[in-house]
């Protein structure tokens, strides 16, 4: 049934628990799964609403815009081969290759905590050039995004630690599919975050 | 019973069994333990606001009177009062202590999806209330800013807690909202993914849709107030402008610079104003409930009720502004959101209506729980009225900042609600102890709580009317009020007072009854839901025994026609289906 045919259901005037038994009680998903996914829309909704105060600040007039640093463009880079090589994992785990899995991950892993390195080198840039936290609302707004998204970075290394210790301690591959899926999407996630925040920054 | 075999199910849950005293009562995985231990640290941290608000009304009725309550201390009180009661208490109440009891309860379920997640955000909420109290004993006090903490002046020199109040404050809810996301990440996966073999979604009791419903609007509107705290934090500690324009303070240029606190208003009444659903849709749900079962007579419209609640909750995040129409704005955007805010009263008075239609020509049943929730359609009613006032631009700019926008949000966020809290007790008290709260001594309290906080806030509208300011420490010689203004706050007063002296009462009663009160058996209402047909009262770890129920009807079959009593327990099987397959022994609830 379509959510909006269990949503009009007369439960009144039907009885009985056999038609409701196949799959449709729950989603059908694993249970990390969907807390998973309602958790992204919460992040989601606390990334959107630091670009919806920027783009109000923004509006006032008197913005005074910092300066890009290059090594941002080189970070994105970085970041794109890592979810790219999340994905190889997330397939290797899908078929049962461990070897492939292992190497995916410490990938992905390992340009992930490249891409933290260069973004301190972009905020060490910026410092250089005069550009401080409390400089103006461009620049405080600069620092405390992408201070934000390293965060869940570093949280999602966490979770790609745990991962990868069970991957490489040995386990069954059929236990770990779940997690390095999860992860997967994570570093996906990060990554689009990534992109919209920057072309934020880029743009004014 | 009507019960199915673990392993029928899909998605087994493994429960870990508690052995020894610390796992089955302190660090507990239980969502019923849980659910307790939010309720009790809510209700404590709510006592707390309770006396605050008890030593603002002595000071507004008896001006200077106490040495003790100077104007630091008054807007202290206030600030404290207003965001204990609203997030620390009713949130933390309704979504973590009913929500975790009655969800995995009421859907069939032995526990929430994620139960060490669930016991973490517990512990996370004490140590958010922890920082918050901790807040009275740091130097300076608490912050003493009002309850929505408005840049500029929350965090400038001068303002009551400025240096160590704002600060903590803002931790407090940072850690808060922490807490929450954990509890709400558990509640709307457990209702999507944990129900019952024949559980759909239309045969879920409206509680549970309430709450499924309010904790969404937490986890999407939390955000708001956690960004906000970030970017305060920041303009407090390191000297960034995102709220501060320049400002001359005592005399001095202070260092910032360019930032905008309409954007903090923004961001806080984009969290604010879903806040007040978040508060009022568990109420809704939990006494849709009481109203039906204490008639024993079906929900009336039980598909629009449930709409009603999500087309509240849609809608309440797109009104936000229409607390902040003194703040200046385009006439336009005045418009769009008071007229989203009329929209709003659509849903909700087809709620009204439905809950007046229930008791329509039905058996009704004045028990304590009855009569709470009776109440509470008599406040809600009046408290939603006002609010058609208040959504109005013209009629708002006259009254913003006066006793009646007080008087309004009191009747509709915070007596309504306690009322359904209280209800709810009640209701459930005898599932979570096995006994019955003292009859006598809950009349006494509902008619206490219920004529006293209306003779509390009937004359606030009046004196909102008169143009008598809000958040004013004393009135002073002011020649606009007339004299009558010093009495009715007397009057209001004392019957304040009066009022907490009868929740004394009832928190004896809670007390007392744990020893002294009726056995009540497992069903004592005669209810429908999953949650009366446990095999043990009070439900033991696991809730079902060796089965899960199987649900075979709606949660609402009173008084139906034909039937052996006047309701029909969810897992009771009808003669017609061809379910038997799963079905052994005899019918759960029955015998009561």
């Amino acid at each position: 049934m379509s959510i909006l045919q269990q949503l009009t259901a007369k439960s009144w005037e039907t009885q009985g628990a056999l038609e409701d038994i196949q799959g449709e009680a729950s989603l059908a998903l694993p249970d990390a799964k969907v807390g998973f996914w309602v958790f992204l829309g919460v992040i989601t909704m606390v990334f959107a609403l630091f670009a919806v105060a920027y783009n109000m600040r923004l509006e006032l007039g008197d913005w005074r815009p910092l300066a890009d640093p290059a090594i941002l463009w080189l970070n994105t880079a970085v970041l794109i081969i890592s979810s790219i090589a999340m994905q190889v994992a997330r397939v290797a785990a899908d078929t049962g290759n461990v070897n492939r899995t292992q190497l995916g991950l410490t990938i992905g892993g390992l340009c992930s905590i490249a891409f933290l390195v260069g973004q301190f080198w972009a905020w060490q840039q910026l410092r250089r050039a005069g550009f401080f936290l409390t400089s103006s609302p461009a620049d405080a707004f600069f620092y405390l995004i992408t201070g934000l998204h390293g965060l869940h970075v570093l949280g999602g290394l966490w979770v790609w630690a745990r991962t990868s210790a069970k991957v490489w301690g040995g386990a069954e591959i059929e236990k770990v599919r779940l997690s390095v899926e999860l992860c997967t999407v994570y570093w996906h996630f990060l990554l689009i975050v990534w992109a919209v925040l920057f072309g934020l920054l880029l743009s004014t | 019973m009507a019960y199915v075999a673990i392993a029928d199910r899909d998605n087994e849950q493994e429960l870990h069994d508690p052995d020894t005293f610390i796992t089955k009562y302190v660090w507990s995985q239980d969502h019923k333990v849980i659910a307790i231990q939010y309720s009790i640290i809510a209700i404590a941290v709510g006592l707390i606001a309770l006396v605050l608000s008890g030593m603002m009304r002595l000071q507004l009725a008896f001006p200077d009177a106490f040495a003790f309550i100077d104007p630091t201390a008054y807007y202290q009180f206030i600030t404290m009062h207003g965001m204990i009661m609203v997030i620390y208490l009713l949130t933390a109440l309704f979504l973590g202590g009913f929500g975790n009891y009655l969800i995995p309860l009421m859907v069939g379920s032995r526990d929430m999806v994620f139960p060490f997640m669930n016991m973490l955000s517990v512990w996370v909420y004490l140590l958010a209330v922890i920082v918050l109290v901790a807040s009275f004993f740091a130097p300076g006090g608490p912050t003493g800013a009002g309850w929505t903490l408005y840049p500029p002046q929350a965090i400038l020199t001068g303002t009551p807690g400025a240096d160590w109040g704002i600060v903590l404050m803002l931790v407090s809810l940072a850690i808060f909202i922490v807490a929450f996301t954990m509890g709400g990440l558990n509640y709307v996966t457990t209702v999507l993914q944990a129900r019952a073999r024949g559980m759909t979604l239309m045969r879920m009791p409206l509680s549970v849709w309430g709450i499924f419903t309010a904790t969404v609007l937490g986890l999407f509107a939390f955000p708001a107030l956690l960004v906000s705290a970030i970017m305060m934090l920041f303009d407090k500690l390191l000297n960034t402008s995102f709220f501060m324009p320049a400002v001359l303070s005592m005399g001095g240029q202070l260092t910032y610079e360019g930032g905008t606190p309409i954007l903090f208003q923004h961001l806080f009444w984009f969290f604010g104003h879903p806040e007040v659903y978040i508060v009022a849709l568990p109420a809704f749900g939990i006494v849709s409930d009481i109203l039906s079962c204490h008639a024993r007579k079906n929900i009336f419209g039980y598909r629009m009720m449930v709409w009603a609640i999500i087309a509240i909750g849609g809608l309440s995040f797109i009104v936000w502004a229409h607390h902040m129409y003194v703040s200046g704005m385009n006439p336009y955007f005045g418009f769009f959101f008071a007229t989203t805010t009329l929209i709003i009263a659509v849903p909700t008075a087809i709620k009204v209506y439905n809950w007046v239609l229930t008791l329509w020509q039905g058996n009704i049943h004045l028990t304590v729980p009855m009569l709470f929730a009776i109440g509470f359609i008599f406040t809600f009613i009046h408290g939603g009225l006002t609010g058609l006032f208040l959504g109005n631009v013209v009629i708002d700019l006259p009254l913003s900042d006066t006793y009646f926008v007080v008087a309004h949000f009191h009747m509709v966020m915070g007596v309504s609600p306690i009322l359904v809290v209280l209800a709810a007790i009640y209701h459930w008290y005898p599932k979570m102890t096995g006994k019955m709260l003292d009859d006598t001594m809950g009349k006494i309290h509902f008619w206490g709580t219920f004529l006293g906080t209306y003779s509390i806030y009937l004359p606030m509208h009046y004196l909102g009317f008169l143009g008598v300011p809000r958040r004013y420490y004393a009135m002073g010689q002011t020649e606009f009020l007339i004299d009558s203004v010093g009495p009715l706050n007397v009057g209001i007063t004392i019957a304040a007072l009066i009022v907490s002296a009868f929740q004394l009462l009832f928190i004896f009663n809670l007390f007392w009854s744990l020893r002294n009160g009726k056995p009540s058996g497992d069903n004592p209402w005669r209810a429908t839901s999953l949650e009366w047909q446990t095999p043990q009262t009070p439900p033991v770890h696991g809730n079902w025994g060796p089965m899960l129920p199987v649900v075979h009807r709606w949660a609402y079959d009173y008084g139906v026609p034909g039937a052996d009593e006047d309701f029909i327990p969810q897992n009771k099987p009808s003669d017609a289906t061809t379910g038997e397959a799963h079905e052994t022994g005899d019918v759960m609830g029955s015998h009561t």
